[in-house]
């Protein structure tokens, strides 16, 4: 295969991955190609990041789709070639060639040399060692076969439980003495941690590696491949997937703001100022060639987010709403309720904490929302909401209510919600769930839907963010652009 | 002065010598953009040194530094160039009796015309280092403006026809990503993500920067930053942030830092007091608790 080909697939593996490339990027990237050392990995990653990916959260899946292609090649253990031919061999604490049963529990003692030559190599800070021990123990513990249809997660979760990965750290602080000081500890503790994730990081390298060999790039491609972050399902994701997923929140919203003021602005513009543009004509003559306005007042709505708390929707009531107070800036009043099988206003919590956290966490503990058995009951909460905040809506209020609508058999009571829908701006429905369950088992949407101003299904970030702007200036898409004004 | 570099090797060393201290994707990506000719749009949370980048290339090749603070509003006057009216009035009054031809001729000619930083940077006879600084606050409409100097090297002004740049200049545009950039914009750049330094990294800077430093302390300051980085916050101290920290640590005559220390100094380093009070109440704590996590 050329150069060309393999960039070739390597720019359809990103394609593919959801990473916009276009032609004249990919031109410029086999442009760039021609003035590298193409020997040097890390100036060919460099070059080919720098042309082909304009967005810094479409890095980690850059990353993933690089280390397939052009994976450094090494053999799977099995065939014969010596996979131990680095330099330093002879300080790898372990022979080779030993111990390749697959690593079933079998060669213990070789195990617990690995470990003693993986606490030297992060005492020291020893990146070769921690390669090349990265080497030996995926060759004796991840057990790799050939042909066997499994991810590489497995095999990097396999090879570091044998490792005790996670107690490492711990038994390198043990070891590290008792006359620091608690600062101190922690400060050594972050620096193994770190010098950690980083051998992690060359176990997974190891094993993709691996994979590849056997497997062929596009199909390892295929598997690693994960959504871009917005596009997470906020359902299904990790724990660690969660976190990165709200530290993406207020970026996100800080952007969605930014764009919604622009629009907002262009969108259209106020009454004729009079005063300014008598000023204005003095320049040419007493002519008003050029009419100023005044700024128009935005209108805002008054929002009141009913959030859905029991155990399956907690995780998305969540991220809910961390994003709409993220936004409040954009809303005249904001106030907030959570619900199980009853309702409670949700607002203090939110006004006294300095922070979102430490409010979600009283939130939790301090709302009264269980009333009969801890289960989802939409109609006793709408109930609720009706009966105590009625009286406060008005036509410029929008309602928002986020949950599967999954009303465990009881009476949905969608006649309150059509009470509520009559008084306000508009009733706006979240639902996590994919569109095709809606409906089913126990889930009442249909009903719910026919009062609704709007129901979105949202199971990602963009969608969410989507919904945020289509509701904050909901005209927008179906106006058409004012003629730009001459100035 | 240096002008060609061979290697990313050179653009580090050259970038080291006016003290920046560039890691390896910065000098790569820079010695690709002065071999293809294209602008570099760099991207990352504000004072990691985006402008500073900038800076330092001006210095190290001798080339002036021409900048163009972007903002909400700017256009194409402020911009790229505009005819001086005023001065076009009083020459239309200064020979009220020749020809409409002639006047119109005259009026429209060079001496008129008012160049702002994008055609400066296009007409200068000496090659120069343009920056377009946080490019992400202008409207989308704008960006337009900049697509053709970015790609061509030229303007068109229609009263002159098309300016072609005489020396090309090198383009650097930094984003703080408060909105995402046109494709059309970013398909024109190379894109470099500057992100917090490892700890080494800004250990390096450090000393680069604060005169007096010891090694030893640089390091310990490097790394209660990244502590301190770990902590969710409303904003992260930047490099910036943890050069003022370090220079007002040294000036206190501090030799080794303890948590009353931090926590005495911790305004310098962070700017809002929700962040101080967590940052603070962090420290008290032995563990960062991030112990462990599986992929």
């Amino acid at each position: 295969m050329t150069l060309l080909d393999v960039l070739a697939g390597f720019i359809q593996e990103l394609r593919e991955a959801g990473i916009p490339v276009s032609m004249v990027e990919a031109i410029d990237a086999m442009d760039a190609l021609g003035h590298i050392e193409l020997a040097d990995r890390s100036a060919f990653k460099a070059a080919l990041g720098a042309t082909l990916v304009k967005n810094a959260r479409h890095y980690e899946a850059f990353d993933t789709a690089f280390e397939v292609f052009f994976a450094v090649d090494r053999s799977l253990p099995g065939d014969d070639a010596e996979t131990g031919n680095h330099e330093g061999t002879d300080r790898a604490p372990t022979a080779s060639g030993e111990g390749r049963q697959g690593g079933q529990g079998g060669g213990g003692a070789d195990v617990e040399a690995l470990i003693r030559g993986l606490i030297e190599a992060l005492s020291r800070n020893d990146r070769d060692l921690m390669r090349i021990i990265a080497g030996r123990a995926v060759d004796q513990l991840a057990g790799m076969e050939r042909g066997r249809p499994v991810g590489g997660t497995y095999y990097l979760y396999r090879t570091l439980r044998q490792l005790a990965a996670d107690e490492l750290v711990q038994r390198m602080m043990d070891d590290a003495g008792d006359d620091l000081s608690d600062f101190d500890a922690r400060l050594v503790q972050e620096e193994y941690e770190f010098r950690l994730e980083q051998f992690r990081e060359e176990v997974r390298a190891e094993i993709r590696r691996r994979l590849v060999a056997d497997r062929g790039r596009e199909a390892v491609a295929k598997t690693l491949r994960k959504p871009l972050m917005e596009d997470l399902d906020l359902m299904h994701a990790t724990r660690v997937e969660l976190r990165q997923i709200e530290q993406a929140v207020y970026p996100l919203t800080r952007k969605l703001a930014a764009r919604l003021a622009q629009r907002r602005r262009r969108f259209r513009k106020g009454r004729l100022d009079f005063r300014r543009t008598m000023r204005r004509s003095l320049s040419s003559g007493g002519v008003p060639i050029d009419p100023q306005f005044r700024n128009p007042r935005p209108s805002r709505p008054d929002v009141f987010l009913l959030c859905d708390i029991s155990g399956s929707m907690a995780t998305f009531a969540r991220f809910t709403l961390q994003f709409v107070y993220a936004m409040s800036a954009q809303f005249s009043r904001l106030r907030s309720f959570v619900f199980v099988d009853a309702l409670d206003e949700a607002t203090r919590f939110f006004d006294e904490s300095a922070d979102f956290e430490e409010a979600l966490a009283r939130v939790s503990a301090e709302a009264e929302v269980v009333w009969m058995d801890g289960h989802s009951d939409y109609g006793n909460s709408l109930e609720m909401f009706w009966d105590r905040y009625g009286d406060q809506l008005t036509p410029r209020s929008a309602v928002i209510i986020t949950g599967d609508a999954r009303n465990n058999y009881r009476p949905p009571k969608a006649d309150l919600l059509a009470k509520i829908a009559n008084e306000v701006r508009a009733v706006y429905w979240l639902n996590p769930e994919p569109t095709g369950y809606w409906d089913t088992g126990d889930s009442v949407m249909r009903s719910y839907a026919e009062y609704c101003t709007d129901v979105y299904e949202v199971r990602s970030l963009r969608q969410l963010e989507q919904f945020i702007e289509d509701m904050v200036i909901p005209t927008f898409k179906t106006s058409p652009r004012r003629p730009a004004v001459v100035d | 002065m240096t002008t060609d570099f061979g290697s990313p090797a050179d653009v580090r060393d050259a970038l080291k010598s006016v003290h920046y201290l560039a890691d390896d994707r910065i000098s790569q990506v820079v010695f690709l953009s002065e071999r293809l000719g294209k602008p570099v749009l760099v991207e990352g949370p504000a004072g990691v040194g985006k402008t500073e980048l900038a800076k330092a290339l001006a210095t190290i090749h001798g080339r002036r530094l021409v900048r163009l603070q972007c903002y909400e509003g700017l256009d194409e006057s402020k911009a790229i160039y505009e005819w001086n009216y005023k001065k076009q009035l009083l020459r239309i009054q200064a020979d009220s009796g020749s020809s409409w031809e002639r006047l119109e001729d005259d009026i429209f000619a060079e001496e008129f015309l008012l160049t702002r930083p994008l055609l400066e940077a296009i007409r200068s006879p000496e090659p120069v280092v343009l920056l377009i600084d946080e490019v992400d606050r202008v409207e989308v409409e704008t960006e337009a403006l900049l697509l053709e100097v970015l790609s061509d090297f030229q303007i068109s002004v229609p009263e002159l026809g098309t300016v072609k740049a005489n020396s090309q200049p090198l383009v650097i545009l930094t984003s703080n990503n408060t909105r995402e950039l046109s494709e059309a914009l970013k398909r024109r750049c190379l894109f470099l993500h500057i992100s917090y330094p490892e700890v080494d990294r800004e250990k390096e800077i450090l000393l680069a920067r604060v005169p007096g430093l010891t090694e030893d302390f640089g390091e310990q300051i490097a790394r209660v930053v990244r502590s301190v980085r770990q902590v969710p916050l409303k904003k992260a101290p930047s490099v910036s942030e943890s050069i003022d920290w370090a220079r007002t640590l040294l000036a206190l005559g501090v030799t080794a830092i303890d948590p009353v220390v931090v926590t005495d100094t911790l305004h310098v380093l962070l700017k809002y007091q929700g962040d101080i009070d967590k940052v603070a109440a962090d420290l008290q704590m032995p563990q960062s608790g991030t112990a462990g996590s599986e992929t």
